[in-house]
């Protein structure tokens, strides 16, 4: 076995040296009752050539993007990765690397961590920022806790425009805590109802979640919202931020009123990897660095006064407090943190504003198509790379059509919401050319 | 050949350099200002540089030789298997018709995908001896909070949720965390002097306010917990149940499973066991493996076969919800699959024999050089404490000076039951030659450590940075750029 380097030598003069008679010496320890008394109902071993292959058959029994341009979005937007990122991603230093708990040998992975704090602090307008979470479904329940601790109060208002499954795992972390998840509805623009925001605040109530852009892609008056909270006992304003190119061109929630920024990061570099592994981040102000989940790295000094990194503020986290952690959190994304570094560097102010600019007129422009075939939108509030429109039949019979002619098609919007039944929800990025985009009109446009 | 002292990306800023292409739009621009009005940024983007594509790859390059990593040697880290990582696992996980899935596409386009799951889902219930298993959670401490919630759902549906999960004072931080945040007080019990759970006074401790106990098996000391199954029925009869921390699964593959002793839920760590790579902090991904009479509450939506087709169900009243926002980190899970396929049945389980004899045999060769923690028999980590480190040296110091050796420092003052612990797992894919050149690096600190102790108390002196102070550090936090 290729893995294994123990010849049968080796084996026999390591027992030696352990002074045991067999393997099965060191495992005397397990109780006989406890011990499994059959072989593992598993197959047998594969040699690496018949493997790949099988990879590739059960990877072409799947229709990636690569042969139908992908209109879907909610959460997930088909974003290039420029080929620098996976090679060096590929770096054993930088993949094969345990968490820099030994900072003196991984000043690699540190100084990149303080490299990531820094640009997404600076995209979101914040002061500071976590070294990575999950996934923006977890970040938005950690922001809950976040609040909570900040805050004291027990209800968080979250948005119903904010993507269902972030509520959905909201409500998983907050549930057996005591917490009270409510709801607040959208307006016909689309974006948070401000009459019902204000009618639904209470001094319990620690956090106020809006989408920016949320999940129907119209981007929130964050500013609105935060006049809306003044008062006494004031809580917290979060943007959950799910398509975070959206930061290039809008100016950041941190300048809008918003006092955390939680969210995904996929689309700086990840692949869409069927869902995962993602990139969830916290940012925030910083007074309430020390309420963070998750792990942040800080500039220090080695003992000859060179600059240098290593994790800090560590008495939050579950290795030093245990139960009274602000986290359970220990592994995080690590490698995703890295690859999101790489894009930003590469993309820079100029390449990442290019690029969002060209996925807002990709949208913009797929959106006039669809309404010179009588598909309009449903929510008149600005969107960025994606948008919601009512559909003339039923949007699942919508994708298959689509899928027909090699497109993936939207989001139906009853599976989140009933109430929207009819409703799609249509992504455009700079991977969707203009021909795709009338294609996919036309076939939208010839339903009925 | 000396190294590079590489500047922050911002002080690399070249304005005017630019590091990838945007195609030409083949659309009309549309300006932001346009579109949103007095939402549009005016902030500048002061922290993201312009540089081109040959600095960012130098950068990250020399970055990436500050780091140790598997790929150098041994990295004998207890508890956190670091194995090698195979690169056909690399390889698969990047075809594009893996790669490149979108979550919510049409279930008809992502039969491979579903496929591959359900076949993981399988191999890790025929692993841990559980009947039903969630890939969802993306790392241990969610899969521990996933696998808590199970048992709270449960316990709730049977009409009582109870107070208290009993945790070993051996347990890892994120088990009481875990527990925490699903609601639960923690309750530490004392591990006899033995390292294993004391049973008269689990016995006696028992009632009906315990919900359940949360177990690492075999323990942070490489202990395996003698009266498992004895603890199982302790815990049931009391009416709870038992999580099994699959931390250190590692130990073995083949050789007992949780679910054969009793344990009703636990969670499988896909980066340590499963060679998928730790990347300097994840991404990873934590399984849940239940019993059945847990799985009406797996999160949603669980993957189901009808007419021969995988599809998602998402009907599911009893719940715990989802974790995760889509299924789970899938691309580690397809390398883990493909570790799994590599090995094989027997393959898995050879591989744990040898972690046990790679452990016993640093053990044996250690073991009159440094006290042992605890005394009994260990399975695929050992345990030292630091009595005896002559003139003051401290376990920190040992650590830092075996970087002059050129390996990675075992993890250290960890488990917490022993004291200034040093806690090594070399893990099976350790050739003996490595074994031997960490052994003969212990040995020669240890000489050091009695004739030159300056030299082991200033260590690393070879590495890129010297001791960092992270005291400093925390003292005045510094957690982005200001020039």
């Amino acid at each position: 076995m290729r893995y294994l380097p123990a010849s049968e030598e080796d084996i026999r003069k390591m027992l030696g040296a352990i002074g045991a008679s067999s393997v099965e010496d060191l495992l005397a320890s397990i109780p006989k009752e406890a011990r499994l008394q059959k072989p593992l109902d598993l197959p047998e071993a594969v040699a690496e050539p018949v493997l790949r292959e099988r990879y590739v058959t059960r990877s072409v029994r799947n229709s990636s993007p690569t042969c139908r341009p992908c209109f879907l979005g909610a959460g997930a937007y088909d974003h290039y990765s420029p080929a620098p990122i996976d090679q060096l991603l590929l770096r054993a230093e930088f993949f094969t690397a345990y968490t820099p708990y030994q900072p003196e040998m991984a000043q690699g992975t540190l100084q990149a961590i303080f490299e990531f704090q820094t640009m997404m602090a600076d995209l979101t307008g914040m002061d500071v920022s976590n070294a990575s979470l999950y996934d923006g479904a977890s970040a938005t329940a950690e922001a809950a806790l976040m609040a909570h601790r900040i805050h004291k109060g027990k209800t968080v208002l979250v948005a119903r425009s904010v993507h269902p499954a972030y509520r959905e795992v909201l409500r998983t972390y907050t549930r057996r805590l005591g917490f009270t998840i409510q709801e607040v509805p959208f307006g016909q623009d689309g974006r948070v109802d401000l009459g019902a925001l204000k009618a639904a605040l209470s001094p319990d109530v620690c956090l106020v979640l809006v989408g920016d852009p949320n999940f129907f892609g119209v981007v929130e008056d964050l500013q609105a919202v935060a006049a809306s909270l003044e008062g006494a006992k004031k809580p917290l304003l979060g943007a959950v931020v799910s398509e975070a190119l959206s930061l290039a061109l809008l100016e950041p929630p941190g300048a809008r009123g918003a006092d955390l920024v939680c969210g995904e990061a996929r689309s700086f570099g990840l692949s869409l990897g069927f869902g995962g592994p993602y990139l969830g981040f916290i940012t925030t102000k910083q007074a309430h660095m020390r309420q963070l989940p998750g792990r942040l790295c800080g500039e220090t000094v080695d003992a000859e006064g060179r600059r240098g990194f290593v994790l800090t503020l560590t008495t939050r986290e579950q290795h030093i407090r245990r139960e009274k952690a602000t986290s359970n959190i220990c592994t995080n994304e690590g490698l995703c943190m890295l690859a999101a570094t790489i894009y930003l560097a590469s993309m820079g102010r100029k390449g990442l504003r290019d690029l969002a600019v060209q996925n807002l007129s990709k949208a913009e422009y797929l959106k006039g198509a669809l309404k010179a075939k009588g598909i309009t939108p449903l929510f008149s509030g600005p969107t960025f790379n994606e948008f919601a429109v009512k559909l003339p039949v039923d949007p699942a019979k919508a994708n298959e059509a689509a899928l027909k002619s090699d497109l993936l098609g939207g989001y139906d919007l009853s599976k989140g919401y009933p109430e929207l039944a009819g409703g799609c929800l249509l992504a455009a990025t700079e991977r969707v050319s203009k021909l795709a985009c009338d294609r996919l009109a036309a076939v939208l446009g010839g339903l009925s | 050949m000396s190294r590079i002292e590489e500047k922050l990306l911002f002080e690399k800023d070249h304005p005017g350099r630019v590091g990838a292409s945007v195609p030409p739009c083949d659309v009309p621009e549309v300006s932001p200002e346009a579109a949103f009005g007095a939402l549009a940024r005016k902030a500048p983007l002061t922290r993201l540089p312009e540089m081109s594509e040959v600095d960012v790859v130098r950068h990250f390059t020399r970055l990436s030789t500050y780091n140790y990593a598997v790929d150098m040697g041994l990295y004998p880290l207890g508890s956190c298997t670091m194995k090698y990582n195979p690169k056909l696992n690399e390889e698969v996980a990047r075809l594009e018709g893996i790669a490149r899935l979108h979550p919510m596409q049409p279930e008809s386009t992502v039969q491979g995908a579903l496929e591959l799951m359900d076949t993981l889902q399988k191999a890790l219930c025929a692993i841990s001896g559980m009947d039903a298993c969630s890939l969802q959670p993306s790392a241990g401490a969610q899969g521990e909070f996933t696998g808590v919630q199970l048992i709270r759902a449960y316990l709730e549906s049977q009409g009582d949720a109870r107070k208290i999960i009993l945790i070993p004072d051996s347990a890892h931080g994120t088990n009481p965390a875990s527990a925490h945040f699903s609601g639960y007080a923690v309750e530490e019990v004392k591990s006899a002097a033995d390292g294993c759970i004391d049973l008269e006074a689990l016995k006696a401790r028992m009632g009906p306010d315990v919900a359940g106990i949360m177990l690492t098996v075999p323990n942070t000391l490489g202990i395996f917990e003698k009266n498992i199954v004895e603890i199982c029925k302790v815990i049931h009869a009391g009416g709870g149940q038992v999580y099994v921390d699959g931390a250190n699964l590692n130990a073995m593959m083949g050789l007992a499973r949780p679910g054969d002793w009793g344990a009703d839920v636990m969670h499988i760590n896909l980066h340590k066991t499963f060679t998928t790579p730790h990347g300097g902090g994840g991404p990873g991904a934590g399984p849940v493996a239940c019993k059945s009479h847990l799985e009406p509450f797996l999160p949603r939506p669980v993957i189901v076969k009808r007419d021969g087709r995988y599809a998602w169900d998402c009907d599911r009243p009893r719940s715990i919800g989802k974790v995760h926002g889509f299924f789970g980190n899938f691309l580690i899970l397809v390398r883990a699959l493909c570790y799994i396929e590599t090995m094989g049945g027997e393959g898995l389980k050879k591989s744990s024999e040898l972690a046990v004899l790679n452990a016993n045999y640093i053990r044996a060769r250690l073991k009159d050089d440094l006290p042992l923690g605890f005394d009994g028999p260990t399975l695929h980590e050992v345990v030292f404490c630091d009595k005896g480190l002559p003139n003051g040296i401290t376990t920190m110091d040992l650590a830092k000076r075996l970087i002059d050796y050129g390996f990675h420092p075992p993890t250290v003052y960890f488990p917490l039951i022993v004291h200034g612990a040093i806690m090594i797992e070399p893990t099976e894919t350790e050739p003996v030659e490595e074994l031997d050149r960490f052994v003969n690096a212990v040995k020669a600190i240890l000489k050091e450590a009695a004739e030159d102790p300056e030299l082991v108390k200033s260590a690393p002196h070879t590495a890129y940075r010297r001791r960092l102070d992270d005291v400093a550090a925390a003292r005045n936090p510094k957690l982005t750029y200001k020039p």
